[in-house]
């Protein structure tokens, strides 16, 4: 039965409308593997029961010929999500034993489209952070290892649980969630494909909020294909988030032609950064000569104010951060402490409840937004996210989509930047441009760094044409050596 | 912005003052749900009744603007005559406090959805003064605490948690307690006859902060002190005499005033400190993320307009100018929308002035002395307008009116009936009147004689007819058939 967590998503949604196997049997699978991967720590909370009796229903569905678009299919959720009458925690002490009476609109979507819950994966909490180490419930491990190396290494983050998970084989996808890179820089991480929608695909309603003007949904899968079915169904209108662009959800998996002949791809020199790695350098150029190949045109691009990207983000996204948590105060819901007074019952909640990374960013924040700096801060960068969206609109007017690196390094070992924000910070280099400007952008996995871990490379779009993401992902994984699955070293 | 007035000013011992105040009222927006949620806004339910997952501010929740909020506060806007901002953006105002959810207001700052406009206000003297609108903006309420039921918890109540209120926001144009209390009378006239807002100062529809400052007549403006979430009229004017005096006494002492927000305390008439401009909350104001701007265009603002309904400066001038009424009668009446529809009613198809007298004098004279309010009338427009019709034809006179009229506002009884059941019908009938002259005559000779030299009497014998007919005979009657006899 293990064979079945093999397959893609695609195989398996078509070995079950081919009646080769069930959906209970295709999530008994996954069930298995999951426990067999609790070393991974990829899981907040496993939902066995829940997804076997999904899994039931869907068999049934299918039996009557009355299947949605991922009938059966067995996903797991980042823990940012929230769902109804399961723990819901942002991976954060301070919401832990928190269950919702309420579903986000994302993941209602999935089931209303017959996907099957296996559980809630880690993150970093409150999705801060690049490397999975800021969870309270422990670090996620990724599945992939250096060569005769047992050092346990990052899955990236925040949606690293979701990550590792897809790698690892214990889902055939997951949901994600990108704030600044938190999809895409996790997908090169474990070897995955990861998507951050245009802001405004996915609806924000039942996500819990890190920085709002930059929160997308994504699918995390592992192929360009499964990526299309499943946002596809993740992505629609809500007029419960007033930030939800209300057009129709094109058919993704058809843009998927392979065919890029004519395209203009912008290959931007501002990203070339002094001590990139020259194995990403290569990688890149390696894409480039894929698309080439494949008979599009390479234009260089240049986006001029791409250095001024991530001091803008780490303005923005805190400010905002800091705001968004204020909720969390031991009055309603979730941890509280008890104090001498008001005062010192939300100090004391809110220090035992959050984090150091957490803790840094709502300072950050809320120093950017003080009187006195707003103007030096929050405003200036709010004029740099301006002019960022400006140079993708003009640099658009000449191509059809952009391609770069994901990120500058392959996966690092735990406790390697922990220590050091700023290194820790950098991850995001190649991803916050396109949350800051609201572009959509995937991470497809392209290539091995000398030591065989997996690199993406990124593809930005214009706004709203994740079609043209897709397509040229598509054909980037087609050219690309596939990337072998990781030794399943957690079972021993 | 008025000048300052010998009768405004104030005396301190080393000379004359001139108190400034500026208000923020706080109106709460007429309409069935909350700003930002679908949940009832309805008055006096159960504690915790009317909150959705939004107004509780669950993880992940969403504010979507309530469009019929945004067309009362536009309504509102076109009602203090002021500039409607097309385009208004929401911020999220900062602090951390147990009935306020989500950690933040949503208020709006740098751009409100009203701008600039202006109310003009009547004073009972006759005179009338007006005051600038600096802004108006749309902003939720937040919950209630309640911290006196239990000796060490706090309960919170978060029904009103997301309620839409507007913040109407004056200039410092204002220069006594008295205008005060009659712009804020005036500001919720405008509401009410809108529609916006109930003006309900009880149940804390409406709320006013008030700034005040004390000058040297000619002077800049003084140091304020800002006086929160007062709740009726009479404390108004209270908190700002008392403040005033306060501030005189400092400063007349060698002191300075500190900027600060004070705590009017209703049961001693006096302001306390709250908190010091030091302790100001730093509100970290920044655009909502989670809103877009704002935006909609000026045909809707114009439909809007259009369905305007009169409102009462407008309603006075025809009063004065179309009804005759004098602009004394013609501001009362407009003063309060039920009394101005009132009066209308009564007025309609009629003879504008005595109806304004009637209800101006005799009706409003009831109410007041019963303590009644003009929705719970015994007597209907109808009712009062029947009542005028019968003096118009001469049925009975204004005289034999106040009787019916008295037993009209105890018993509710249709005037023309205790007309007919008190046989209070005016004598018309000449015959009559002629006999009762006659009698007179032929029994007072001294009199006659009396009325030869001294042609005041012609007083006496109107009063001898009016006691022999019961008061019932026509006056106009009386008076010619007395002279042609008399003078005869």
């Amino acid at each position: 039965m293990t064979e079945l967590t093999k397959l893609t998503m695609a195989e398996a949604r078509d070995g079950l409308k081919a009646k080769e196997f069930t959906s209970v049997e295709l999530t008994q699978a996954h069930v298995e593997a999951i426990e067999s991967a609790r070393a991974l720590n990829c899981f907040v909370t496993e939902t066995a029961e829940r997804a076997l009796e999904q899994a039931k229903q869907s068999d049934e569905r299918l039996q009557s010929g009355q299947a949605g678009p991922m009938e059966g299919l067995p996903v797991a959720i980042k823990d940012l999500f929230c769902t109804e009458g399961v723990q819901t925690t942002a991976s954060s002490h301070i919401l832990e034993g928190f269950v919702p009476q309420y579903e986000s609109t994302v993941s209602a979507n999935l089931w209303r489209d017959g996907a099957v819950m296996l559980g809630k994966t880690n993150l970093d909490e409150f999705a801060m952070g690049s490397s999975n180490e800021t969870s309270f419930f422990g670090n996620v491990v990724n599945p992939y290892r250096r060569p005769g190396d047992e050092t346990p290494l990052v899955p990236g983050g925040s949606s690293g649980g979701s990550s590792a998970a897809v790698a690892a084989r214990l889902a055939l996808g997951a949901t994600g969630t990108d704030t600044g890179g938190s999809i895409r820089q996790p997908a090169s991480f474990t070897g995955i494909v990861g998507i951050k929608p245009t802001y405004g695909r996915c609806s924000r309603w039942g996500i819990v909020a890190f920085a709002s003007s930059l929160d997308q949904a994504g699918p995390m899968t592992r192929t360009v294909r499964d990526a299309a079915i499943m946002l596809g169904s993740m992505a629609g209108f809500d007029p419960k988030d007033s930030t939800c662009v209300d057009r129709p959800v094109p058919n993704y998996e058809a843009s998927l032609t392979g065919d890029v002949r004519g395209l203009k791809i912008g290959v931007p020199k501002e990203y070339r950064l002094d001590g990139m790695p020259g194995e990403i350098e290569a990688l890149w150029q390696k894409g480039i000569n894929w698309l080439k190949a494949a008979g599009a045109e390479i234009v260089d691009v240049s986006l001029p104010h791409t250095k001024y990207a991530l001091p803008a983000y780490y303005i923005v996204a805190p400010a905002e951060a800091s705001s968004n948590l204020a909720r969390y105060d031991g009055v309603k819901y979730g941890l509280r402490e008890e104090g001498t007074d008001i005062a010192d019952m939300y100090e004391k909640t809110r220090a035992a409840g959050f984090g150091a990374e957490v803790q840094r960013r709502v300072m950050i924040g809320t120093y950017v937004l003080s009187a006195g700096y707003y103007d030096a801060y929050y405003l200036k960068a709010q004029k740099v996210r301006s002019l960022i969206a400006g140079d993708f609109k003009k640099v658009f007017e000449t191509v059809d989509a952009i391609l770069t690196p994901t990120a500058p390094s392959a996966a690092f070992g735990a406790g390697e930047k922990s220590d050091d924000p700023l290194s820790m910070y950098l991850n995001d280099v190649f991803t916050v441009t396109g949350n800051l400007a609201g572009l959509p952008g995937i991470s497809v996995p392209a290539g091995v760094d000398g030591q065989g871990l997996p690199l993406g490379l990124q593809v930005v779009g214009k706004p709203f044409d994740e079609e043209m993401v897709l397509k040229i992902a598509d054909v980037i994984e087609s050219a690309a050596d596939p990337i072998a699955a990781p030794q399943e070293w957690w079972k021993a | 912005m008025s000048e300052a007035t010998k009768s405004n000013l104030l005396q301190g011992v080393t000379g004359d003052w001139e108190v400034v105040v500026g208000m923020e009222i706080h109106a709460q927006v007429q309409s069935k749900a909350k700003l930002f949620s679908g949940a009832s806004t309805e008055f006096g339910a159960e504690p915790n009744a009317n909150v959705s997952l939004v107004d509780a501010a669950m993880p992940g929740m969403l504010p979507v603007i309530n469009a019929y909020c945004v067309e009362q506060a536009v309504r509102t806007g076109l009602g203090l005559k002021a500039q409607i901002n097309l385009r208004s953006i929401f911020d999220r105002k900062n602090y951390f406090y147990p009935d306020l959810p989500q950690g933040y207001q949503i208020s709006q700052f740098k751009d409100p959805i009203v701008g600039e406009g202006e109310v003009i206000v009547d004073m009972p003297d006759g005179t009338s003064f007006t005051v600038g609108i600096e802004r108006l903006h749309l902003e939720q309420d937040a919950g209630k605490s309640i911290h006196d039921l239990h000796p060490s918890k706090s309960y919170v109540d978060l029904n009103r948690s997301g309620i839409a209120l507007m913040e109407i926001v004056s200039k410092p144009d204002i220069r006594s307690s008295e205008q005060a209390a009659a712009y804020l009378r005036k500001v919720r006239a405008i509401v009410r006859y809108l529609g916006t807002c109930d003006g309900n100062m009880e149940q804390g529809s409406m709320r006013a902060d008030v700034n005040v400052s004390v000058r040297r007549p000619g002077d800049p403006l003084g140091t304020r002190c800002e006086m929160k979430n007062i709740n009726s009229m009479r404390f108004v004017q209270q908190a700002i005499d008392y403040e005033a005096m306060r501030q005189i006494e400092i400063i007349e002492a060698g002191g300075t005033i500190n900027q600060e927000t004070r705590l009017f305390d209703s049961r001693n008439g006096e302001t306390r400190t709250m908190r010091s401009k030091e302790e100001a909350h730093d509100y970290r104001y920044f655009p909502d993320p989670d809103l877009l701007p704002l935006e909609f265009d000026q045909a809707w603002v114009d439909e809007i307009a259009s369905g305007l309904p009169e409102l009462p400066d407008d309603k006075k001038a025809r009063f004065i100018a179309d009804m005759g009424l004098s602009p004394y009668d013609a501001s009362v009446l407009v003063s309060d929308k039920s009394r101005a529809e009132f009066f209308e009613a009564v007025a309609e198809g009629r003879d504008a002035k005595l109806a304004a007298n009637w209800v101006t004098g005799e009706f409003f004279g009831a109410l007041n002395k019963n303590g009644t309010a003009i929705e719970d009338s015994p007597i209907s427009a109808a009712q009062l307008g029947a009542l005028v019709d019968l003096i118009s034809d001469d049925t009975i006179s204004g005289k034999i009116a106040k009787q019916v009229f008295e037993i009209m506002f105890e018993t509710g009884e249709e005037p023309a009936k205790i007309v007919e059941d008190k046989g209070l019908k005016q004598v018309t009938d000449t015959g009559a009147i002629e006999a009762a002259v006659d009698e007179i005559i032929a029994a007072n000779p001294d009199k006659v004689a009396e009325y030869k030299e001294k042609p005041k009497m012609f007083g006496w014998f109107v009063g001898q007819v009016m006691k022999v007919t019961q008061g019932k005979a026509n006056p106009k009657a009386v008076n010619d058939i007395l002279k042609a006899k008399l003078d005869g």
